[in-house]
């Protein structure tokens, strides 16, 4: 029989990259109404920033064919337009409504996985007692939130995007779309995918973390 | 395998646990030694110990003082890499609540702890199949825990803990949550992989059942070791424990 000590070389546990994609994966499809609740949010929070960065790109290229009638409909549109301005710009009030719903999406996200973790505290514990490390329950809960904020944040982006189209063809007809700069678009909404990714990584860190550095006995402990 | 080999070492081991301005001592200085092969059973009655005695030979929670050694190593002195090793290579746990992996099937269970190690997924698939069939579940392993029964589930925790043909077994009271026959199985079971792979099986429990497989039991009371009986002398205390109840 090896002592420990003697095997020094073979000591490591490991779990490679591509098991921990495949556990995550899993997961999220076995808890799909768990993930579900904590994707929407995310949907919802980076379909308005798309909405909103798409509507400007519409109004950029409208403003762009210099049509003093277009122009006109902008400004009843309510679009604070300066005679000289050239862009449309996002207005501090903008801004500030985009801010205030990416933050209350960032605590919806904190809050539904720190629920999503707690449930999980006995199969942290489990998965310890079986030689996981720190850092393996950290990867599975950070790839678990990236690939939720892959899925939500391309959803919302586009279905914002679309929207916006939508709102822009009814409100302006079809010159919204002659008019308009595809590439700015497919910027605003890959723009607004990364945000959501981002947002889903944020809110996942804390809860992630706490869970990680658990002992296993306190895990196992929690009653549920 | 020479029986004077002593796989498990404890010494001197307290714990305190302290609740609000109150302390509670759950061992007050236990000292055992574990020979390698036995099967070993740790009796006493609720709240004598025996959780917090598992957890401390597991490697699952600290002393408050005192050492445990595992093949003559103090498991204080390793790093967090080491006891992840530890408790994947060396160890195998069975929880009185089985403790699958819920979102995981029977194979998948057993298969983590092999992933964990480094074993190719092929291979770990393998083995794991033939660790379900060692434990009569080979026609289940595409079943979730959810999909089982108690017994079926203990045995999944069974062939997980022998994943990586750990030297120990540890469970804490395995058939615990398990009717007469069940348990008798899980036993049965458990003692078969201790004389056939030479497994040393510690069990704490207060199933009498366990008494008569047992090779050496350690009843403790109150935090201590009250006494320790090897096979030739149980039936004496059997004898007793027959005619009180
Ligand atoms: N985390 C904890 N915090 C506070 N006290 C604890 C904790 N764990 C155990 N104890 C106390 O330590 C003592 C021993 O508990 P332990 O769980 O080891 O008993 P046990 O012998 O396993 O009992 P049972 O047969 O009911 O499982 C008990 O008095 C218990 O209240
Ligand atoms: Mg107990």
């Amino acid at each position: 029989m090896s002592s420990i000590e003697k095997d020094g070389v073979n000591r490591l546990v490991v779990l490679p990259f591509a098991k921990s994609v495949e556990i995550s994966f899993k997961s999220i499809r076995v808890r799909f109404f768990r993930s579900l609740i904590t994707t929407i949010t995310l949907v919802l929070a980076v379909s308005f920033l798309s909405f909103v960065n798409v509507g400007t790109d519409i109004a950029d290229g409208l403003l762009a064919t210099g049509d003093i009638n277009l122009r006109q409909a902008l400004i009843r549109a309510g679009y604070d337009l300066e005679a000289q301005d050239t862009a449309v710009g996002s207005s501090p009030k903008q801004r500030w409504i985009i801010i205030l719903s990416l933050l209350v999406c960032a605590v919806g996200i904190i809050n539904a996985q720190l629920m999503a973790v707690t449930e999980r505290f006995r199969e942290i514990g489990t998965m310890k007692c079986l030689g996981a490390l720190d850092r393996f329950v950290l990867r599975l809960f950070v790839l678990e939130a990236a690939m939720q904020g892959l899925a939500g944040a391309s959803i919302g982006a586009v279905a914002g995007g679309f929207f916006s189209l939508v709102n822009a063809l009814l409100s302006f007809g079809t010159v919204a779309v002659a008019a308009l700069s595809w590439s700015d678009v497919a910027l605003s909404v890959l723009y607004a995918t990364l945000v959501g990714i981002l947002l889903s990584l944020a809110g996942v860190l804390y809860p992630a973390i706490v869970a990680a550095k658990m002992q296993p006995v306190e895990a196992m402990r929690v009653e549920q | 395998m020479s029986n004077t080999h002593n796989i498990v070492r404890v010494s001197d081991v307290t714990k305190k646990f302290q609740l609000g301005k109150v302390a509670v001592e759950a061992l007050k200085g236990i000292n055992l030694e574990i020979a390698a092969g036995n099967y070993i059973s740790i009796m006493g009655p609720s709240g004598s110990g025996k959780s917090t005695l598992f957890n401390m030979i597991g490697g699952l929670d600290k002393p408050t003082s005192g050492k445990v050694f595992i093949d003559e190593v103090d498991i204080a002195q390793l790093d967090a890499y080491e006891l992840a090793w530890l408790r994947c290579r060396k160890i195998g746990y069975i929880f009185q609540t089985f403790n699958l992996i819920q979102v995981m099937t029977a194979l998948e269970n057993v298969t983590l702890p092999m992933t964990f190690a480094g074993m190719g997924n092929d291979a770990a698939v393998k083995k794991g199949i033939q660790l379900l069939d060692l434990v009569g579940l080979g026609d289940r392993f595409r079943h979730k825990p959810s999909e089982l029964s108690g017994g079926q589930q203990q045995r999944v925790a069974v062939a997980r803990a022998l994943a990586n043909d750990p030297s120990i077994i540890l469970a804490d009271e395995p058939t615990g949550n398990l009717d007469l026959s069940t348990g008798e199985e899980i036993i049965a079971l458990l003692k078969e992989l201790s004389r056939e792979r030479s497994v040393t099986v510690i069990s704490a429990t207060h199933d009498f059942k366990m008494l008569n497989v047992s090779d050496q039991v350690v009843w403790i009371r109150d935090g201590r070791v009250d006494k320790i009986e090897d096979r030739d002398e149980l039936s004496i205390s059997l004898g007793k424990i027959g005619t009180k109840e």
